[in-house]
């Protein structure tokens, strides 16, 4: 198991249930995983409200919100599976909130009508994450895992017939490479915001493992969709998400009517502010799809020069809301804020704008969470199997865990009918192989800085390859990436010592970046039509004539660049329909 | 301090566990809203000292950057702190960053805090769940006790209530407050606490909860405000009330 985030977690619980035996590799402690980032909660159609939801109906507002790329049985058999994920969570201990009867509480997010939210305040990711780790700590005290915490992994170990029989990774500390046999192996590495430079994620989501798996031979699936959150809070290091639940709590984004306005915002009066979402879409308001709000809030601040004090960032209003209220549901962001920024939100409207959140695509696989390389599977935001050409808010954690309970069974079935290896000697040469590199980089002489590359990539995919596209930046993106790629050979590492240094190993996922980066970028320049995240000025419209397709990357070595290729989607449930919320 | 230009940080340095500490100062040009992770960054991107020495960027450990993985403690300014969450402007220069001191240090500012997690482990701190196929919903719970087990899960294992413990030492082998406010925890949760008994018993004797002396500082620098010395009292009680029972039964 590669990864012990919530789809890594969710699948180590089911093969540990089956019996089998797992090496778990994760670069940070398992319990300080990306997941612990989602605060609003975790979709499934329980229907507790009284309103009429089901599971069919969490289906077809997932696939509408993912505008039709998504194949849709396996996104069906999710949406079906989610009330029982949630009782499972609750069976773990997770502290969801109750009504006053004691059931579980649901609230709305964006992208559907229904309360269908299950939510622990706004750390809902954190005590999901939680709860799988204290199950496989218990399988971990009986011997059943074994973790390896602080090993970061660097490429899969394939036999003459290119068959998975292992990994290669590296201890963080001591710096030693080595390899370790699988009957089978789950790659579940997450999200690849460092591409982007800041985003919403954390530090260890590179993409760097999902990279050197396509370079080895793994389709990477609908790169092109790069979800760009609408809510998150500009940082020095880092965007800090201000999480959806906050609108579906009854949040309202708002600016002054009049550009530049100085006042402070409690004192200007309703007439004078401009409810945009509200207003453009009264049926959603606040709680249209994150494509369609962030391309609304870009239009505000870019097109009507309305950005708070002239500058891109637009009020995130929950003053109106009751304090306590807001403690009991919203806690966890609203200290974030108050932490970060100063301000109290129960009392002064947020400052937020648009930052980039997570990847849609990923290495492919198919229904069984199976890659494209034989004993090779992976789960959650790594894979692009769900969520189509736009994530609906809350539907990751579910995606995660779903994915895991796929992934893990199938692993254990197909480890079990594997035939042994001819020989054990790819192991040696793979471990060789990763050793060069690192003693390559050791040794390098050039006069380039590998942390100042990685801020011109960020800036670089930042400004052309996320809310607004055009062919001709893309291409000059694309362009720049080859240049960064070419002076990568170049790189100086300011530090050669070999014990926990953190410089080569940021260097080598740096690499991975710059490649999968150009699978991201080539991907939304060939793809000329506007499709949930994708939006092309040029191209307004879905075009399903030529692009109701998922976009599949395969890595060729001698051109050292992406080729690509394209498989029909399946939408045997749900027959495409226009998309207007 | 936030109308100072650049913005001066010393660094306990440490080459690797057996290593000599040293000092290193640095001056960051000040940027709006930096913090100290985010000037460790731009240390990295140009490790160079105060004075002029080129240097090796900076190992510490960092994740999620908005407190909540548990990652980025150190001690700043002498207090153990999370470092996404201390902010430049709200902090007295030269800022002093040193590693925990009552953790093996791995390189710099990074240290080795498994043994929180084989604390865990010794308290059995889950809910034993039958298996994971479908046996319906989880037990009712009242409102009002899920939001007494909320802030109570929300502990992030920085260790930082362990680093500021007095009796959190070689000495005593103390298991510290985070692990027992986790046994507070879970013997409240109602399928969790049919593990309570082994739990309390695991607190019981040498490095158990009657290490504790009552300092507070836990609570003091809890950064998710955990009311750690409600839980050492509350499990406290449970743990004497059982060993009475023990010697009664015996």
């Amino acid at each position: 198991m590669i990864g012990g985030g919530l789809a890594g977690l969710a699948a180590v619980i089911k093969i540990a249930e089956m019996g089998g035996q797992v090496d778990l590799f994760s670069i940070v402690p398992v319990k300080r995983s990306h997941s612990v980032c989602a605060q609003g909660g975790i979709n499934a159609a329980k229907n507790l409200k009284g309103e009429g939801d089901s599971t069919w109906q969490h289906f077809d507002d997932t696939v509408y919100g993912g505008d039709f790329l998504a194949n849709q049985p396996p996104v069906k058999e999710m949406c079906d599976a989610a009330p029982g994920i949630i009782d499972l969570l609750d069976r773990m201990g997770v502290p969801f909130n109750r009504t006053p009867e004691g059931l579980l509480d649901f609230r709305r997010f964006g992208g559907t009508l229904y309360n269908r939210t299950a939510f622990a305040g706004a750390t809902t990711g954190q005590q999901l994450l939680y709860a799988l780790d204290e199950q496989v700590r218990r399988y971990e005290s009986e011997g059943k895992v074994k973790k390896y915490e602080g090993w970061e992994f660097l490429s899969v170990v394939l036999d003459g017939n290119r068959v998975c029989r292992g990994i290669c990774a590296m201890d963080l500390r001591s710096m030693e490479v080595r390899t370790f046999p699988a009957d089978a192996i789950i790659v579940a590495t997450g999200g690849i915001g460092a591409i982007f430079g800041k985003s919403t994620n954390s530090v260890v989501c590179t993409g760097s493992a999902q990279s050197a798996l396509y370079q080895q031979g793994c389709y990477y699936a609908n790169g092109e969709f790069i979800q760009v959150h609408p809510t998150s809070i500009p940082g020095e290091d880092k965007l800090r998400l201000m999480s959806e639940s906050a609108r579906g709590e009854g949040g309202r984004v708002w600016v002054p009517k009049t550009p530049g306005d100085k006042r402070d915002p409690k004192s200007i009066p309703e007439s004078e502010r401009w409810y945009f979402l509200e207003e453009w879409y009264p049926k959603y308001g606040n709680l249209v799809p994150r494509d369609v709000a962030t391309r609304a809030i870009h239009k505000v601040v870019y097109e009507h020069g309305l950005g708070v004090d002239g500058k891109p960032m637009v009020y995130l209003d929950l003053t109106h809301i009751d304090r306590k209220i807001l403690d009991r549901k919203l806690e966890g962001i609203l200290e974030i804020y108050e932490k970060f920024v100063g301000d109290d939100p129960r009392d002064t409207p947020m400052k937020i704008f648009p930052g980039m959140h997570y990847t849609m695509g990923g290495l492919w696989v198919d229904f069984k969470q199976a890659t494209n390389i034989p004993g090779v599977f992976a789960a959650g935001e790594c894979e692009y199997q769900y969520h189509g050409a736009n994530r609906l808010g809350a539907n990751s954690l579910v995606s995660c865990i779903f994915g895991g309970f796929v992934a893990g069974p199938e692993a254990v079935k197909y480890g079990r009918n594997l035939a042994a290896a001819s020989s054990n000697g790819h192991f040696d040469a793979e471990r060789k192989r990763q050793e060069e590199i690192n003693a390559k980089l050791m040794k390098a002489e050039g006069n380039e800085n590998p942390f100042l590359l990685w801020r011109e990539l960020g800036d670089e995919m930042t400004k052309n390859v996320t809310v607004i596209r055009y062919n001709k930046n893309i291409q000059a993106t694309d362009a720049k990436l080859v240049e960064l790629l070419e002076r990568y050979q170049r790189v100086n590492l300011s530090d050669r010592t070999q014990w926990a240094n953190t410089t080569v190993v940021f260097t080598r996922q740096l690499y991975n970046m710059l490649q999968l980066a150009r699978v991201i970028a080539q991907g939304a320049a060939m793809r000329d039509e506007s499709r949930g995240a994708h939006y092309k000025p040029d191209f307004p419209d879905r075009d399903d004539k030529n692009w109701l397709k998922t976009t599949k990357a395969t890595f060729a070595p001698d051109a050292d660049e992406p080729r690509f290729e394209f498989e029909p989607v399946d939408i045997s449930l749900i027959p495409p329909r226009t998309r207007k919320y | 301090m936030a109308n100072n230009k650049n913005v001066i940080i010393r660094i306990k340095r440490q080459a690797n566990p057996t290593a000599r500490p040293y000092w290193e100062e640095f001056e960051l040009p000040w940027k709006p809203g930096m913090n100290i992770t985010s000037s460790l960054m731009d240390i990295a991107a140009n490790p160079v000292t105060r004075d002029g020495k080129v240097t090796t960027p900076i190992t510490y450990d960092s994740n999620c950057l908005e407190e909540v993985c548990g990652s980025c403690a150190m001690v700043i300014n002498g207090r153990a702190r999370m470092a996404c969450s201390a902010l430049v402007d709200k902090l007295e220069q030269p800022i002093k960053l040193e590693p925990f001191s009552k953790f093996p240090v791995v390189r710099d500012l990074s240290v080795d805090r498994s043994v929180l997690f084989e604390n865990l482990k010794a308290v059995k701190a889950w809910v034993p769940i039958d298996g994971t196929y479908d046996l319906g919903s989880g037990p009712r719970m009242s409102a009002e006790d899920q939001e007494s087990a909320y802030p109570l899960s929300r502990c992030i294992s920085c260790c930082c209530c362990m680093e500021a413990c007095p009796q959190f030492n070689e000495s005593t082998g103390f298991v510290g407050a985070a692990a027992i406010s986790q046994v507070r925890l879970f013997n409240t949760h109602p399928t969790g606490a049919a593990l309570k008994r082994e739990r309390l018993a695991a607190l019981m004797g040498d490095g158990g909860i009657q290490e504790c002396g009552y300092a507070q500082n836990c609570v003091e620098v809890c950064p998710k405000d955990i009311p750690l010395t409600r839980s050492i009292s509350e499990v406290g009680r449970e743990v004497m009330k059982q060993a009475v029972g023990d010697l009664f039964r015996k």
